[in-house]
């Protein structure tokens, strides 16, 4: 510990902190554009400048060692003019077209300018326009709208372990590119979105179907029914100031009818059917052979990670579909039939924290007959949207129930919004299915819950011993795939989501929140998951209905048909 | 030679700056770049791949590097390299313009090469021959004093040899 003097104010400083982080330990701040949590320093952005007595030159505080004594100056009017000046630059090669942006009003750069009084034009120069990207099924990039801050590349590369893009370029040519400037579409993107919650500006948004599912509604002609993700509820209230992990499902039900929707299903109920299929997968698995780990399949991006850089490893992927695309083939499949509907005129939407699963929904597998499993995915942003656009207030209204046959969910199925979530509640199913017993008398979960992106616990399912593995955002499940090939580590279920913490903090979410939010999302969804009555999938009498009435049973001909798919090798730079 | 016949002729021009370098980590990039075009002429998207693959390193990052520096051309040469030095005695005696009148007559930029795969454009800093600026290289070749003019008529000539060997 060592004290620094901060504009005349003496503050303390650990020994390796940068002096950007001890100013943010005492509440002084000061702007950042490229400056990311837990990330080492890139100093590109030049934004958190500040004098330091006996430096000649402003100094970056994100990249510059506190030492005992020294004197900081934060708002001085020289450190002030260089922010201005920087900003100034920056809009100068922007096309202040902020009125027609989707992070209008939820800008970095836009709020940088105000708050440093830009009111007028002062550098003039050309403006470099390079042409949008929305080649992706999930993302857009535009890059006139790129500060060059690089949080998109670090991100990727640093957290995801992807690299999809990088700096291309040198110079005023200088741009973020995918290898040879190809789409988005045909590199190495797994369409996370990770890259869109470090975007400062709006160069990377999701691809909107909000017009789609506008149009399908008013068209009149189709059957337009929804699905809400688990992660969902415990989000949305948030963005009509409700509290973080507020659970607004009711209520969310009923905008959802207001909107127009036919029919609200919960994806949660599609989890447990995933869990019903993917436990027996795992059963079957263990006691007859079959490739082991078995690694979970439910996150998109995971799943595109091992086709392209995992290849050798695609049979340990389990077989089942996500639980947006079960959901959907149950509803084209079984639901359409039961209510008489052509599935040609059934229009399903699923809201997710995704923006992966506007990719998946695009896989040719998941679709028969030229028939989607589902038409279009609105993320959570794109929810608060649609919601607002409609004039309603979720504070106003009153909790409603989703609709049948695909309503009620166990409160295993709600875990899948968290990282490990889809491991205990597929634990719970697979101890059963096994031993024909409840897991929950002798397995304490703790180990899988939390948001530490790797962890590791034994389970005793009859006479074997389980190592089960979780891992959250791709570079710790890199991590873990190496030391299992290498054979540092064994593990015999492995859960992977994409997104460091899971669902709740995916790329469709709201922008900009605090990790306490991710937190505060994840304790909602454990906290529903102690209240409940109903916590395990194979006790979801709607799941065993669906199973008496149309599947038969897990792993049958049906499920095979409907519920399973296949992945495929794919050669990306 | 016949498309694939080319190919693999590329391929184990690669494979050779490979092997040359066993084991190699991501400072070797920049070495083994410049080993692939000097096999290669430039630096093909196959080749870019299969560095990435050799160092473990994304394709998005070799390609990041290779843009970065102006040493680097991402088509094959042509039939006729010209290269303009574009150093400062160069730029007062007017080798923009020059640039200019090459731009027009090629229709292509600087690291393009024409699609009849003739000509290609190379931008220079300095190359010492300030006493000839304008100077410009044509396969090598130096030519000192070239104006707008002349360069149309270097061209030209070009040409005119081109035909005469085919």
């Amino acid at each position: 510990m060592s004290n620094i003097e901060v504009n005349g104010r003496t503050i303390e400083a650990q020994p390796e902190d940068t002096v950007l982080a001890a100013l943010r330990r005492a509440g002084v701040r000061i702007p950042t554009l490229c400056a990311m949590e837990n990330l080492l320093p890139s100093g590109a952005c030049r934004l958190c400048v500040v004098e330091v007595e006996g430096q000649r030159n402003l100094v970056p505080a994100c990249a510059f060692p506190v030492t005992p004594g020294m004197k900081i100056k934060t708002h001085t009017p020289r450190a002030v003019k260089a922010r201005k000046t920087i900003i100034e630059l920056l809009l100068a090669d922007h096309p202040d077209d902020c009125l027609y942006c989707a992070r209008n009003n939820n800008c970095d750069l836009q709020r940088l300018a105000q708050e440093h009084g830009v009111r007028a034009r002062r550098i003039h120069g050309e403006k470099i326009r390079r042409p949008l990207d929305a080649s992706s099924p999930s993302l857009v990039r535009d890059p006139d709208k790129c500060v060059l801050c690089g949080r998109c590349v670090r991100v990727c590369e640093e957290v995801q372990a992807v690299s999809a893009i990088d700096f291309v370029g040198r110079g005023s040519k200088t741009h973020i590119g995918t290898a040879f400037d190809e789409g988005l579409n045909v590199s190495s993107c797994i369409h996370c979105g990770q890259c869109v919650h470090v975007c400062p500006t709006g160069a990377l948004t999701e691809q909107s179907h909000v017009e789609d599912v506008i149009q399908a509604i008013a068209a009149g002609d189709k059957h337009v029914v929804v699905q809400h993700a688990p992660a969902v509820s415990v989000t949305i209230g948030e963005m009509f100031g409700l509290k973080s992990g507020a659970d607004v499902a009711g209520v969310l039900t009923a905008a959802l009818r207001r909107i127009g929707f036919a029919k609200v299903f919960d994806t949660s109920f599609a989890a447990d059917l995933t869990v019903m299929e993917e436990a027996s997968e795992l059963a079957e698995r263990l006691t007859k052979g079959g490739a082991l780990p078995m690694m979970t399949s439910c996150s998109p991006g995971w799943v595109k990670f091992v086709e392209q850089f995992y290849p050798k490893l695609i049979p340990n992927l389990s077989t089942c579909k996500s639980p947006q695309q079960m959901m959907g083939a149950v509803i084209k499949a079984f639901y359409a039939k039961q209510a008489g509907i052509d599935p040609h005129k059934v229009f399903s939407v699923s809201i997710m924290p995704c923006t992966a699963k506007k990719f998946e929904v695009s896989r040719p597998e998941h679709s028969r007959d030229g028939v989607a499993d589902v038409d279009a995915v609105l993320t959570t942003r794109e929810l608060a949207q649609l919601i607002k656009m409609h004039g309603i207030n979720l504070k106003e209204l009153t909790p409603e129930g989703a609709d049948t046959p695909f309503g009620e969910r166990s409160s295993a199925g709600k875990l899948f919004g968290a990282t490990g979530g889809v491991m205990e509640a597929a634990l719970r199913t697979a101890h059963f299915l096994v031993t024909g017993k409840e897991l929950d008398a002798n397995f304490k979960p703790t180990a899988i819950r939390g948001l530490n992106g790797i962890k590791e616990a034994k389970v005793k399912v009859g006479d074997k011993e389980l190592t089960v593995a979780v891992a959250s955002g791709l570079k710790n499940a890199r991590t873990v795939l190496d030391q299992m090939l290498s054979g540092e580590r064994h593990v015999d279920f492995l859960e992977v989501m994409t997104c460091p913490g899971g669902c709740i903090a995916g790329g469709g979410q709201p922008l900009g929140v605090p990790l306490e939010a991710i937190r505060e999302r994840m304790q909602a969804l454990y906290t529903i998951d102690k209240e409940d009555t109903l916590r395990t999938a194979h006790q979801n009498p709607s799941i065993q209905k669906l199973y008496k009435d149309f599947l038969g049973k897990p792993l049958g001909e049906k499920s095979h048909h409907l519920l399973h798919t296949h992945y495929e090798v794919r050669d990306v730079a | 030679m016949m498309q694939n016949d080319l190919q693999t002729a590329s391929t184990s021009r690669i494979d050779a700056v490979l092997a040359r370098h066993p084991g190699a980590a991501r400072d070797s990039l920049i070495p083994i770049l410049q080993e692939v075009q000097e096999a290669q002429g430039y630096l093909s998207e196959d080749a870019m791949k299969r560095v990435g693959q050799h160092l473990k390193l994304p394709a998005s990052k070799v390609y990041g590097v290779a843009t970065f520096y102006n040493q680097f051309r991402f088509s094959a040469v042509g039939q006729f390299h010209i290269a303009l030095c574009r150093g400062t005695a160069c730029h007062v005696k007017g080798s923009a313009k020059v640039l200019d009148a090459l731009k027009l007559a090629l229709k292509i930029e600087p690291g393009q090469t024409t699609k009849d795969g003739m000509f290609s454009l190379e931008i220079l800093a300095c190359i010492g021959a300030c006493g000839l600026a304008p100077a410009m290289l044509v396969n090598g070749e130096t030519y000192a004093n070239v104006t707008p003019d002349s360069v149309r008529a270097i061209l030209h000539d070009c040409r005119k040899r081109s035909a005469k060997n085919a």
